[in-house]
Order: C-alpha cells, then structure tokens, then sequence
C-alpha cells in the first residue's frame, strides 16, 4: 500500500442554477490573456447538449482517455507511443477553433468615440483571432437553458440508443440540468500519459495536475487524450494550459476560486487518501460498469488506523490525516455514495464528482401527474421513467441505472424524510432504511447537502511549510517590507493572505 | 593558392561567426527562454493546410538533412572504397534528392502559405517567423535549383570535390576556402544562406529539433512530481529549465 492525498471535488448538481459565476471568476483569475481567449478551464454546460468543445464526449471521434486492448491491457485510445510519436507532424484528433468557438470582443471605443447623431451607436463583434467584425455562431455554452436544442442538442453524444431517439424529440418537456466542469485531475491522467516531453505531471503531495510551462514543448498530445477536452493549447505562447486547481490557495488552506465564489454553494473540497498502487489495477478493470466501484476501492478510509500508520509511512502530515477524517468528498464518495464520476468509462479515474440531479425526476413525476412530495411516487418514477435515468446513467455510471437510481432513491428518502422532521413530526423510518441509511446519517447527510457552512464544506490543510510553503513561491513577485511591529525579517507579500486557514480540526 | 579577402570572410570568417552565434545562440536560448522553446503549433486555427503540408515538409527535411551528411561530411574516396561509383553515387543522389526536396518545397510551401493566407495565423506570426519562413524558404529553394540547374537539366556538377572539401575543412579547422570559391553562384549562394540559417536557428522556433521526445518511448506512462526538491547548494549545477511552481519552493524557507 502507497498511501497518498488527493484534493478532491464533489459538485451537488441540484444546486447549480447555470449561472456560469465559477466560469467567469475563474476566467478572470486564469485565461484572461492572449491566446486562451477561447479556453474555460471551468466552464458549465446545459444537459443534455453538445458540451464545449462540440461533442467533445464522441470518443469515437476525438480518442481521448484509455480504452482495453485485445489483451485487456489499458492503452490510450488515440494509440500507442509510436504511433503518437508519428503524429507530431499534424495530429489527426487535435479539436480546432471552430469546435471551440471564435473568441470575439466588442468595439466598445465605438460606444464613446462615434459622432453625435440620431442613431445610438453600438458595440460590433469583432474577432480577437483576426481582428475583423464577426457574427457569433458559437460559445462554450451556446445552448444554455436548452436554447436551440432542436437543433443541437440532438448532437449530444449521451443520447445513443432507442430510448435516446424518444429524447431528441420529447426533452424540452422532460428535463435539463447544468453540468459545471473543470480539470478531473484524474488518477490515471491520459494527458500526462501522452504528453511526450513529459512536461505534465501529478503533484505527489495534492494530485494536482500541472503543465510545466518550461518544458512543455507545444506537441498538443495532451489535448487529444484528455477525453473531457481540458486542455487547452495558448496559440499565442505555443504551449498547453489548463485548470490548475488554483494550486496557489489550496497550498494555503483556501478553496479554488470557483468553489470560493460558487454563488449555490455545490462545491465540496477535502481529501482523499488513495492507494497510488491500485490505481493501475482499477483503471483496467475489464467491465466499465465496474469501474465506479474499482475506483471507490481505490480510496482508503481515512478512520482506519492501518491506512493513519500506512500514511504517516508514507509522509502524510498528521494535520493532512486529520483534514481527511474531516473530509466532506470522502463522506459524499465513499460514506454515503452519493456522488458519482463523470463518465468513469474513460478510464482516466476522475477526482471531481457529482451527485446527480434528482429535479429531472421529479420533473418528470409532475408531468406524470404524480405528487413529487411523495416518496413512493419519486421512486416509482425512479424505476419508471427511464429517460432521465439513463441519460444519467449514461454521464455518470457508464450506462448502469442502478446506481444512479439508487443515488436518486436516497436523495429522495432523505429529502422526505428531512421534511416530516423539519415540520415537526417523527419521520418515517421505513424510506430511509430501504435506502441504507439511518435516523442519525440521514441527519448528518442533510447537514452536508443542504446547510453545510463553509468550513464543512471546504476541509483543505494548507501545504506545509517545510515542504513548500505557498508565500515563498511569491518571493519573486512584488514583497514589500511590512512596518510596524511584525517582526523584522517579516514580509508582507501583496494579494497574498497571510493568514492560513486552521487546519488541525480535531478528529472525529 | 590565392585567395581573396572577400573569399576569406565569405567563406571562412562568415561560416565560423555563424556557428558561433549557433552554438552561443543555444546555450544562451536553452538557459534563458525555456518559456519560448516550443514548436509553436498552429494546428489549433488551421489544419487543413497543416495536415498535408507538416509531414510532408517534416519527412522531406529529414531525408535531405540525411542527403546533405552523406553529400558533405563523407568523401567521395570512402564511397568508392566501399564500391560505390561516382555514377551509382550520383544517380542515387539526384533521384533520392529530387523526391526529398519536392516533398520538402511542397511542404514548406504549404507551410508558407497558410501562414501568409490564413489572417489567424498571420497575424500570430511573430518576428522570429518572419525571419525564418524568408530564409528557410530562401535556402531549399537554392538549394534544389542548383541541383536542377547543374544535375538535373545540366551536364552534371560534382560538389563533392569542392563545396563537400570547403564544409569538412570548416570543421577539421583547416579551412579550404578556394575549395568553393570556383563552385557555381547557386552552390554558393546556397552555402551561404543555410549559413545564416544556422546563426538564426537558435533565435527561431527551429529550437524544437532539439526537442524530439525520444525519451517518451520508454519513460512511465504517468509523470509523478514532488512539490518540493533538495536544497540545492551547488548553484552552479541548478538545471535553468527547471523553473515550475516546485522548483520556486526552494530551501529558503527550511532555515526558518
């Protein structure tokens, strides 16, 4: 057992309301800069539809992510060393600007320097790519709110199959949800695995995946095998970016800028202490309906005092192990199992998961004419209504509704049950127990889904010192002495906190 | 032997100045910019152009690179002593060179028109572009004239007793500069501008040859890193390129 930690993210998809705050502040934090005017290292799509880049989900088209050889052998899917060696010269699976879309500006000086006249002058698009006036066909979420989805959204590669046909022409009556996306930093990265300078790599310490500018090469592989397409090329700078899980605040205890400004509060950050030696092992299990449980048998359980021993073998601080036993992600993951990875097919073992959205259902079991406060008819429709079931099925599970329906039938106990309990009555007992949970969890579940502060919400140790310390990185940026009474040989580093959050909670 | 002050700088002060700033050029390049050393792809806003015209340029560079080490740096005596003749040599050399440099010109050309043709990418041409597409373009297409004019179309110039006998001197430090002063003006020209090639070659996105990542074929599919790296004492060893977020955290703030 090689026992290391992973910052990890959970979103509760219920909550997203589409209003693309985390893709604007993390624009602004991030790719705000030449060459990556195109580039959302988070972005938040409407479901169903096409995605950003367009069908980026067709791994058919695209090769990205591993895939089993004859042999069941994980290889990635956009091929072998050789092969990905040979395509340098032009790389047959590289999506290109149109599939993103062309990034424009507006003429806002037109707004203030056009003559006085009848007419109000307006701003006109302009392409940032080529500088001329433009239309705008195309955006990273150009189908929000299900805007032109008998059109496009028949394009999403999630529908296949014959009940898929019975959603192209019935979903705009059934369901849409937000689906925000970043970096998965996944366990077993095919980014890194295809990157043949080797430039991209894993944090140890965190599991953060990272580009090193310096000796990233610009050979585009990367993007081709990230089956969630987010890596980016800068066509300004040659080189590849991309979501850096805003590694400068988790070193210093603080979340990443989306989770921070996330207006409806879904985002969970905490640890996760997984066994680096099983990760290979669980990426080629041969059933990709086996995948999401390989991947949970992955993680270690922080409470066990085998995987503590193990850990502090390993180097693991005990203020890191005490963050982990607090963790809200390893709760949601592995505790509760309400959240699930997004298409665990690709076998990449991703790190940011989602507890499905149960509006789809209950949207449905209003158009059936069922009462949505009901649990019986929640589960019915659960078990019924198979389109919005296997559209999640097919995001999260890879294809399995089991999962994803037992997801939803907890979610839906657990909310009946809260009700009876916050209107003053008993509560009945019997849906929670038909869902594996009990009087005490189900309280404590609630607390996480639906009230959690920011501190339960948000459980990250900050780097240690001695190992890395966040403010010495910025010692080559702007410092300046401080006055007063800090002590002398203290600097104050501009924009940087200085104050770490507490990470030593007590363990639970 | 009589040999001109023109031909001296030409042919002795020139080549030795232009590998000095080559060899310079990449030290101080390779220490300083590896922020800048990238093939700078362009695939992302063109690629219809890029996917005929990269391979073909790429493949046809390597075999005319191949072509010109076999053509300068071997003599035509150790040819002959392995059985070559001067004419199996020649044909072999002319029709191997013909389909090498066709692909090569087609792809450059390709190459230079996307770039030219297509607004995106020209106007992310950068200044180092605009010198190396000129000067690139400007060497192949000396290149494989001289080679049209005197081998294919003419009665036949062997370089190898002249240009091939200039270019080994340079490197034997023994320069032979009479040795390519009687050559045609296209074989001089030619030598000339792959000359300032290579002084440029370190200051352009050329920097990339020295990147081919043979190393991938065997290295572990997922990279690991630590945040952190031993204190490094020996300052005269740190590697320049190694200036990620994990490289910044040094031992300064152990002392602490």
């Amino acid at each position: 057992m090689r026992v290391m930690a992973h910052i990890a993210m959970v979103m509760n998809l219920d909550k997203c309301i589409g209003c693309h705050t985390c893709s604007v502040t993390c624009k602004q934090t991030w790719s705000n800069r030449p060459g990556v005017e195109y580039a959302w290292f988070n972005n938040v799509e409407t479901k169903p539809g096409v995605g950003y880049p367009r069908r980026y989900e067709d791994q058919e088209q695209w090769k990205g992510g591993w895939t089993l050889d004859k042999r069941g052998r994980l290889v990635l899917r956009s091929g072998g060393r050789v092969r990905r060696l040979l395509s340098l010269f032009s790389n047959p699976n590289l999506p290109a600007i149109e599939d993103y879309y062309e990034p424009v500006t507006y003429d806002y000086d037109n707004l203030v320097s056009a003559p006085a006249g009848q007419d109000i002058p307006v701003a006109r698009p302009r392409s940032v790519l080529t500088g001329k006036p433009t239309a705008i066909t195309w955006g990273a979420n150009w189908e929000d709110g299900l805007g032109g989805a008998p059109e496009n959204a028949g394009g999403d590669p999630n529908l296949t199959g014959e009940w898929a046909e019975k959603v192209k022409f019935e979903f705009e009556q059934t369901f849409l949800f937000h689906l925000p996306r970043l970096c998965e930093h996944c366990l077993n990265p095919a980014c890194v695995s295809a990157c043949p300078s080797g430039a991209m790599y894993k944090r140890v310490e965190d599991g953060i995946v990272l580009v090193d500018q310096d000796r990233c090469r610009g050979w585009r592989m990367c993007v081709t095998a990230c089956p969630y397409k987010k890596v980016y090329v800068n066509h300004a700078t040659g080189k590849a970016e991309k979501c850096t899980f805003c590694f400068p605040r988790i070193e210093a205890g603080q979340p990443t800028v989306c989770s921070e400004t996330c207006v409806g509060r879904l985002r969970y950050l905490g640890l996760l202490l997984y066994d680096a030696d099983r990760v290979g092992e669980a990426a080629a299990t041969p059933d990709e309906k086996d995948l999401l449980d390989a991947q949970r048998g992955v993680f270690l359980d922080p409470h066990d005092p085998e995987v503590a021993a193990a850990a502090r073998e390993s180097g693991i601080p005990e203020d890191w192990l005490a963050a982990a036993r607090r963790s809200p992600v390893y709760d949601l993951v592995s505790r509760y199992k309400v959240a699930l990875p997004l298409h665990p097919e690709y076998r990449t073992l991703p790190m940011v998961w989602y507890v499905p959205p149960l509006s789809p259902v209950l949207d449905a079991v209003d158009a059936a004419g069922g009462n949505q406060d009901d649990p019986d008819h929640v589960f019915a429709a659960v078990t019924r209504l198979r389109i919005p079931l296997e559209y999640l099925a097919e995001l999260f599970t890879a294809g399995d509704t089991d999962v994803v329906a037992g997801v939803l039938m907890k979610l839906t106990a657990l909310r009946s049950y809260m009700r009876e309990r916050t209107l003053g009555e008993a509560g009945d007992e019997a849906a929670l127990k038909a869902v594996g949970l009990t009087a005490r969890e189900a309280e404590d579940l609630h607390r996480l889904l639906a009230v959690a502060k920011y501190e339960d919400r948000y459980v990250v140790p900050a780097a240690h010192k001695e190992d890395a310390a966040a403010l010495t990185a910025m010692e080559n940026r702007c410092p300046v002495e401080s006055s007063g009474d800090a002590p002398s040989d203290r600097r104050v580093l501009l924009g940087i906190p200085t104050l770490r959050r507490p990470s030593t909670g007590d363990p639970v | 032997m009589n040999v001109s002050g023109t031909d001296l700088l030409l042919w002795v002060a020139v080549p030795y100045m232009c590998l000095a700033v080559f060899a310079v050029g990449h030290v101080w390049r390779y220490r300083h910019d590896q922020f800048g050393w990238t093939t700078h792809t362009s695939q992302l806003l063109e690629h219809r152009w890029l996917r005929w015209g990269s391979p073909l340029f790429h493949l046809g560079a390597f075999m005319v690179i191949a072509g010109h080490a076999v053509g300068l740096a071997v003599p035509a005596s150790w040819t002959e002593a392995v059985g070559i003749s001067e004419h199996t040599y020649h044909t072999t050399a002319v029709w191997a060179g013909s389909v090498a440099g066709v692909a090569m010109v087609t792809g450059l050309g390709m190459l230079c028109a996307r770039r030219l043709l297509t607004r995106r990418i020209r106007l992310g041409t950068d200044r180092s572009d605009k010198l190396l597409f000129p000067l690139l373009s400007a060497t192949v297409l000396l290149g494989i004239a001289a080679t049209a004019a005197h081998n294919i179309f003419g009665d036949g110039y062997d370089y190898r007793g002249t240009v091939s006998v200039w270019f080994r001197g340079l490197f034997t430090l023994q320069p032979q500069p009479e040795a390519i002063t009687g050559a045609p003006l296209l074989f001089q020209l030619h030598a000339l501008t792959a000359c300032l090639l290579f002084a440029a070659w370190p200051f352009t996105r050329l920097v990339h040859v020295w990147s081919v990542p043979v190393g991938y074929l065997v290295r572990p599919y997922v990279v690991y890193r630590r945040r952190t790296v031993p204190a490094r004492s020996d300052r005269g060893t740190v590697r320049p390129y190694r200036r990620t977020d994990a490289d910044r955290f040094t031992a300064s703030d152990r002392s602490s």
